[in-house]
């Protein structure tokens, strides 16, 4: 009987969480583009849902609501649900629109779907060979297996993502890094961008004119086409034609040109905003929060560095941590097992929601910002499949906030992976990133400031 | 041959509905067979022959300005983008037939190249919304083109035009439906052939020949207010 009210609670929620998916998705997502296959917003609603259905049994076994073996049960649903969409589902979809938007293969479009997922499932397979992830106990389609991979690939994009905020945020928020924007630069680019425009529009006007002379001539300036056009222009080339071909490449110059001043400009544009912004009172609150989190990303990959320099995983969770040392140090007593509870209860809660809104907050932008009319599909499914895993492997590192006893049922679940490889590998890959970032963003602020 | 005169026309519409396409067949005659983005701007020109047939027969350039990218640009990009709606002379509105996003944000492009040229003469615009009176008002010829009309299901197209007729006639334009791929639609002598040569002229007229607030004789008169005097901008 508790079993079914325990069901029937969680698919509520889970029904929830599914609204909640659907309307992000029409609301923020999918502003500007109209929603032409419903089979992409059903999608990402369900990953996001069954994610938060994750989330939301951690916090159902801090606080001891429902039935221990129907959470137990939920876990174990969930978890292959989940895994069934990561893995077999989005993949294929990704593979399926992908293929429709190219024309040739438009035909066989569900053979080729075929084809690019059972690539992705072979490398998918191949990800687990490096690593230390299997015990040779399990078989090959267990949920240990395929855990162990889509943690991988999570945990890495999540110490891709930390680092990268790690190294922006400061850039971001601290003014510091603003270079001074003048209304005299951008008004003289905008000149040079309207004179380059003008100097196409002259050469075009010789073009269309030359066309039309010879149109009435009654030499057709046709393209080269086949295998005896080709060896025909090669021989014979009518006069006007050949200056057509010269005008063409300068003019294919000149339009690179004005490419490369439009994005300056752009630039610019962005850059005074900035400045502008920096200089008002919300400006100046984000810019003082912008120390503070260097500060924080500083310590981070020191914490980080010594981490793997000592060869140290935390064994203790900070909740229990903080305890101890109030009740040794500062010598205040308490009740342990009542504040653990509901302190580590509002730890993982405050990690949780910060992680979920900052991940959909970065997948809004980034998709905004490579998205097209076309590949909108395609992209809102590469957003799902990030997402689903970003959440995954946040389960798994979580486990290491929480006091022992609450543990076990994650634990219990996975089956035996090797937690503490996680944590490792997520520190080796955040502070690579960061490494490679310093590298690779130095060069690219001292050009700009060249401008 | 740069003696000749010029008038600028402004190609707008969401991303991918295909006005690189169809400045190309306007001006090349060709179909384009590589599309691609556009980043900025990019520009084509015609050379089109005012009053053809008529013994007031002259040639001008048309400047198709085809400016790329989407309504919900960052504010930066729209600023740049705003430096090409200088002394514009004509507005072609290109949606996607498909897809009716395409089509709504025509008002949101429209008012942002509107304003944009509008505001040094002091007409304030107040919401942003779109308003029917401003676009009576207008003095800049708009013209309407619907693309992909070939993925169209032949059960669907009454519908689908009917709504793109409510659409131009909120502009105060004519509209053609074509498909960038197939030249046939702008075939000469075909009416949309037709709409498009009526449009250039009147783009035309305007620059050229309606300061002295003379009406042109033997042009159908649509929906203009008093033909005689240039109304004058009302200041809110």
């Amino acid at each position: 009987m508790s079993f079914l009210i325990d069901s029937s609670i969680m698919i509520t929620s889970q029904i929830l969480f599914f609204g909640f998916g659907w309307l992000f998705f029409m609301r923020q997502l999918f502003k500007d583009y109209e929603v032409r296959q419903y089979v992409v917003q059903v999608i990402f609603s369900v990953t996001f849902a069954f994610s938060c259905t994750m989330f939301e049994l951690i916090i159902f076994e801090i606080l001891g609501v429902l039935n221990s073996s129907s959470r137990y049960f939920h876990w174990k649903m969930n978890l292959c649900v989940i895994l069934l969409i990561l893995v077999f589902m989005v993949p294929f979809y990704i593979g399926y629109f992908i293929v429709s938007n190219i024309r040739l293969l438009h035909k066989q479009r569900l053979l080729f779907s075929c084809l690019l997922w059972l690539t992705f499932m072979y490398f998918f397979w191949k990800l687990g060979d490096p690593f230390p992830i299997l015990s040779p106990k399990h078989g090959i389609l267990s949920i240990e297996q395929l855990i162990s991979r889509v943690g991988v690939i999570g945990v890495t994009l999540m110490a891709l993502l930390s680092g990268f905020g790690a190294v922006n945020c400061p850039y971001t928020y601290l003014s510091y890094f603003l270079r001074n924007v003048t209304d005299t630069d951008i008004v003289a680019l905008e000149r040079r961008l309207l004179q380059t425009m003008d100097m196409i529009i002259s050469k075009k006007k010789r073009m269309a004119m030359t066309r039309r002379t010879m149109f009435q001539k009654g030499e057709v300036h046709n393209k080269p086409s086949g295998f005896w056009g080709m060896i025909k222009s090669v021989t014979t080339s009518a006069p006007g034609s050949e200056n057509l071909t010269l005008i063409q490449q300068e003019v294919d110059a000149l339009e690179e040109l004005s490419r490369q001043l439009f994005l300056e400009t752009a630039d610019l544009y962005a850059t005074k905003e900035r400045i502008e912004y920096s200089k008002t009172f919300k400006g100046k609150y984000f810019n003082f929060l912008g120390y503070f989190f260097s500060i924080y990303c500083v310590w981070k990959i020191f914490m980080a560095t010594i981490n793997i320099v000592f060869d140290r995983v935390g064994k203790t969770d900070p909740v229990t941590r903080g305890i101890e040392i109030t009740v040794n140090y500062l010598g205040i007593q308490f009740d342990v097992k009542f504040w653990s509870q509901h302190i580590s209860f509002i730890l993982v809660g405050i990690i949780i929601v910060t992680s979920i809104r900052g991940l959909l907050i970065t997948l809004t932008k980034f998709f905004y910002a490579i998205s097209s009319s076309k590949s909108s599909n395609v992209i809102v499914l590469l957003l799902a499949q990030i997402m689903g895993m970003y959440f995954v492997s946040s389960v798994l590192l979580i486990r290491m906030s929480m006091p022992l006893e609450y543990r076990t049922i994650v634990t219990e679940v996975l089956g035996e992976l090797q937690f503490n490889f996680y944590h490792r590998w997520f520190d080796v890959i955040f502070l690579n990133w960061k490494k490679h970032e310093r590298l690779y963003c130095g060069p690219v602020q001292k050009k700009t400031k060249d401008l | 041959m740069a003696s000749l005169d010029r008038v600028k026309v402004l190609v707008l519409g969401d991303s991918g509905v295909g006005k690189s396409s169809l400045v190309h067949l306007l001006c090349q005659n060709q179909v384009l067979g590589n599309p691609s983005w556009t980043v900025g701007c990019s520009v084509d020109v015609r050379v089109h022959d005012y009053k053809e047939g008529t013994p007031e027969e002259k040639t001008y350039y048309i400047e198709f300005w085809d400016v790329g990218g989407s309504v919900g640009s960052a504010s930066s990009v729209k600023s740049t983008r705003a430096v090409f709606y200088n002394s514009v002379n004509g507005i072609i509105l290109v949606h996607d037939l498909t897809n009716k996003k395409s089509s709504q944000n025509l008002y949101r492009w429209s008012l942002e190249a509107l304003n944009r040229d509008l505001v040094p003469t002091g007409v304030l615009v107040t919401n942003g919304d779109y308003d029917r009176e401003q676009f009576a008002d207008n003095q800049i010829p708009l013209l309407v083109i619907g693309t992909k009309l070939d993925q169209i299901h032949e059960t669907k197209r009454h519908e689908v035009l009917t709504r793109t007729a409510f659409l131009a006639e909120d502009f105060n334009a004519e509209e053609i439906n074509l498909d960038c791929t197939n030249p046939r639609y702008l075939a000469a002598g075909s009416s949309n052939a037709v709409k498009l040569s009526r449009f250039f002229d009147k783009v035309i007229e305007k620059r050229y020949f309606l300061r002295d607030g003379n009406q042109i004789p033997g042009f159908p008169d649509r929906k203009r207010f008093a033909g005689g005097t240039l109304k004058s901008l009302h200041y809110d």
